[in-house]
């Protein structure tokens, strides 16, 4: 018997003739314009994979500041155990990974054209577009937090920046005895440990400069909504009769003025507040039509390679995309390697890899000394999504080991992106 | 031709299938190992307290992940991650690794 190369293909079956094809015809080299929409956790590391895994592609990433300031470890400056300058980095090394950065907001986006306009006036076309824009906040949910943040008397500190810069002046200036109110927006929102991570450090913070303070926590959620048991000992051991938490308790309206948050319920009156609103993906999915779950808040994606589900040559990553993965800088970072190879195989003509394997971890200080984490890892399966694999999980106590990796893991996290 | 050929033939097509998409058999470790740098260092080169993984001899990464997976090395947090991959990803990952410098 011999094989032909007919019986081989009918052998070895589509997929493999496919490929076979390929293999045929020129040596596939990704080439085109890449063009990535800001240059946070998600963007710049899909930008450096780019240039990494196709060093013929044109890689154009815009961003409008000048300097990248980490929200990981933020909570930490409010904590007053790191400074603003701990959390801020340059965006030096970028352009050394042949990246094109452009200083500039983008602010129209036309799909059918493969277009996009910034505000400083220029038209840039682009063959794959990655959006990393982050969260937008929905500011107007909260009645009088407008009028209260512009007066510099309330603000969120969701985006790590002057906010948190004045946020830490403000618990400074708080008085032992004062009352420290902060709100968590309903899910999904940015970094679900994120709020309860912030109350151990002002926690923390108020045991050593102002022991007679309080803090009250007000949960849009019917509970703590990542890593209870972490979290609820270390208010009940490290600062018993500090933290007070109240589940159901969504801010409707905020007065800068009177220092009152109003919930359904009541009037909480603070020394300091702090209250974050809801959240939807960032202005920029809007521009190009792609917030499009059914809510209109967040992006849906084909999560093999994170293209929009309805416009395509579109990618959103990070913060932005609706999926049952927590919102954190570690995820952003890993939907942006795998849109990068999604993108490197599919400008080379070649089918992107079937079935991608990301992890997460967030790792959470409880204090000074000691800091806990969850993780997972999720492995995507056709029809189903991202699968959480065996043996994820939450650590439900905060040690002085993991704080060491939790500070490691943040010198690596920002080398990776900005390195 | 006899059918130890053709099996050789037929994993010979597999393999140019997985060529053809080789791109993506490769993608597929370089990427995962790229996730394992956000804590271990841009390249395996760790900058805090986690082990760099740049230049580990192969034999002892797929051992080293394997006792993490079955618990027979204690970790702060390696058995979440190790158990999230098959021995074929450890094999594949401990050769890339073993060839950063
Ligand atoms: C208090 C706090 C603590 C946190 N701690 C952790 C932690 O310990 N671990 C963790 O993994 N995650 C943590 N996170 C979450 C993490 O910060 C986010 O998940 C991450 O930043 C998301 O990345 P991204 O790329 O989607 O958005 P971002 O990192 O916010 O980047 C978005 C970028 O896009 C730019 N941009 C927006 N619109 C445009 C436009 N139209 N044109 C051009 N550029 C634009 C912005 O300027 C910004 O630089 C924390 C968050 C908070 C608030
Ligand atoms: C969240 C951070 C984190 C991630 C992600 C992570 N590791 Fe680790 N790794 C650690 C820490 C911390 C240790 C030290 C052991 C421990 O306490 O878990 C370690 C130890 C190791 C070691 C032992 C090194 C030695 O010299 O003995 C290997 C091998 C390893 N990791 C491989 C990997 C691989 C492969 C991946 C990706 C699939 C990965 N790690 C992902 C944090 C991480």
């Amino acid at each position: 018997m011999t094989l032909n190369r007919r019986d081989f293909l009918k052998i070895s079956g589509a997929g493999a003739a496919a490929a076979l094809t390929g293999c045929a015809t020129t040596p596939s080299v990704a080439r085109g314009h890449v063009v990535v929409v800001g240059a946070g956790f998600g963007g710049a590391t899909c930008a450096k994979y780019l240039r990494q895994w196709g060093p013929n592609l044109d890689v154009t990433l815009i961003e409008p500041n000048d300097k990248f300031i980490s929200c990981p470890i933020s909570n930490w400056v409010l904590g007053g155990m790191r400074t603003m300058k701990d959390i801020t980095h340059g965006y030096d090394n970028l352009p050394k990974h042949g990246i094109k950065m452009v200083k500039d907001y983008v602010v129209a986006i036309d799909t059918a054209k493969r277009t996009l306009k910034t505000r400083g006036g220029a038209t840039i076309s682009y063959d794959r577009l990655v959006l990393s824009p982050g969260i937008e906040i929905l500011t107007d949910t909260v009645k009088g937090f407008k009028e209260a943040e512009a007066a510099g008397k309330v603000v969120h500190a969701w985006k790590a920046g002057p906010q948190t810069a004045l946020l830490r002046r403000q618990l400074e200036a708080m008085p032992n005895g004062g009352t420290f109110v902060m709100s968590v927006p309903a899910a999904p929102y940015r970094c679900p440990p994120g709020p309860y991570e912030r109350t151990c450090m002002v926690a923390n913070y108020f045991k050593k400069a102002k022991p007679r303070s309080k803090i009250i926590l007000l949960d849009g959620n019917p509970d703590v909504v990542s890593k209870k048991p972490l979290f609820t000992d270390a208010w009940n051991t490290l600062y018993p009769g500090m933290v007070e938490y109240r589940p159901n308790n969504a801010p409707v309206a905020v007065n800068g003025k009177t220092m009152i948050v109003t919930t359904e319920f009541d009037d909480v009156k603070g020394s300091v507040l702090n209250v974050v609103p809801r959240q939807r993906a960032g202005e920029a999915c809007a521009m190009a039509g792609v917030r499009n779950d059914s809510a209109g808040n967040w992006c849906t994606v084909n999560l093999a390679t994170f293209e929009s589900t309805t416009v395509p040559n579109v990618h959103i990553i990070g913060d932005s995309i609706l999926a049952s993965l927590p919102k954190s800088g570690h995820m952003a970072t890993n939907h942006a390697k795998v849109c990068a190879a999604a993108i490197v195989e599919l400008l080379a003509g070649r089918q992107p890899d079937p079935s991608p394997v990301i992890a997460n971890t967030c790792y959470s200080a409880t204090s000074s000394t000691t800091s806990g984490y969850v993780a997972n890892v999720y492995r995507y399966e056709e029809g189903k999504g991202y699968v959480s694999q065996p043996e994820g999980g939450a650590t439900p106590k905060g040690d002085e080991l993991n704080f060491a990796y939790n500070e490691s893991w943040a010198k690596n996290i920002w080398a990776n992106v900005l390195g | 031709m006899n059918k130890k050929n053709i099996t050789l033939l037929l994993a010979g097509v597999a393999g140019l299938s997985l060529s053809g998409i080789a791109g993506a058999a490769d993608r597929h470790t370089q990427t995962i190992a790229a996730t394992c740098m956000t804590c271990h260092g841009p390249g395996g080169h760790s900058l805090g307290a986690a082990p760099s993984l740049a230049g580990l001899e192969k034999s002892y990464f797929v051992q080293t992940m394997k006792d993490f997976k079955s618990g027979a090395r204690p970790a702060s947090i390696m058995k979440r991650h190790a158990s999230g991959y098959t021995e074929a990803e450890f094999e594949a990952m401990g050769a890339y690794f073993a060839s950063l410098k």
